[in-house]
């Protein structure tokens, strides 16, 4: 079970709102490679993991992608707080303002709306690790994007933190995908799917 | 039932009475009995949480204090059968 605790991960203070940007960064939130999708793919991956040190990996990566929802969701607030309707108007933000006034809802830059098919569960751990190294990749491609569009400081810097963090989950779940490599036949990884056969890579 | 399991449903019985107390007390903020209420399930909930960490591991990652293993990934894990 979870518990929330009432502060941020990194600290988020922004000072001047930029619709303009809030319209790009909800991408993190709800887009194709955001926060939300990350943070449900491990969560409901985790079940097909053989190996404890990955069930561990899986919930607590998972736990702390939700922190960064919360902080793309802070960005979002902050950015968008105090706008007038001619900002909302010359900003572009009226297409999203029309349907959720300045509440936060998860959808791509786009505009498509947050769906499940952003990510996979295969109940295969092999096929599930390289999805999630590939995952980590794509967001930090978008966080780079993303620091090419922004030039304020007080936007940039929480920005830069969860980049980086993109950066450290890549590295970890290389290390998992190791450890499963590990536990198989080194002749052929494959023969067998550790996370459905039974005796099969298994202690 | 052995002394581990024991333990942790008497844990999720304080659990859920601390819940339901937390969603009342969220539109009740100022009700005495239930602050009293919740501060004594909170004593009682943490002793138990105390003793579970001595007899048996964590919980939660924080209360790990293993100096040569990380018991925090030690099956079972709460979705598995025993």
């Amino acid at each position: 079970m979870w518990q929330y605790e009432k502060k941020l991960q990194y600290p988020v203070n922004i000072k001047t709102p930029n619709a303009k940007l809030a319209k790009v960064i909800i991408s993190q939130l709800g887009g194709p490679d955001g926060e939300l999708a990350a943070s449900l793919r491990y969560l409901n991956q985790r079940y097909a993991m053989p190996y404890a040190e990955v069930k561990g990996l899986l919930t607590d990566i998972g736990t702390e992608e939700l922190a960064h929802v919360e902080m793309i969701s802070a960005i979002l607030y902050q950015l968008t707080k105090d706008l007038s309707i001619e900002e909302i108007k010359e900003s572009g933000f009226d297409t999203y303002f029309v349907d959720h006034t300045t509440g936060i809802y998860p959808i791509a830059a786009s505009g498509a709306p947050f769906t499940a098919t952003y990510f996979q569960s295969k109940g295969d751990i092999i096929t599930d690790l390289h999805e999630n190294m590939a995952a980590e990749q794509k967001a930090r491609t978008t966080y780079d994007n993303i620091l090419r569009l922004a030039d304020d400081p007080d936007v940039r810097d929480p920005i830069r933190f969860l980049r980086q963090r993109e950066i450290v989950h890549f590295q970890r779940f290389g290390e998992a995908l190791r450890i499963t490599q590990d536990n198989l036949n080194a002749k052929n990884f494959y023969a067998c799917n550790p996370s459905f056969d039974r005796n099969c890579g298994r202690k | 039932m052995d002394e581990q399991k024991k333990l942790l449903n008497k844990i999720k019985k304080y659990d859920f009475s601390l819940k339901e107390l937390n969603l009342y007390l969220d539109t009740h903020p100022n009700c005495r009995r239930a602050l009293a209420m919740f501060n004594n399930y909170n004593t009682l909930r943490q002793n138990c949480i105390d003793e579970y960490n001595r007899k048996f591991g964590p919980l939660t990652p924080e209360q790990s204090s293993g100096k040569e293993h990380w018991s925090w990934i030690d099956d079972p894990w709460p979705w598995e059968r025993r």
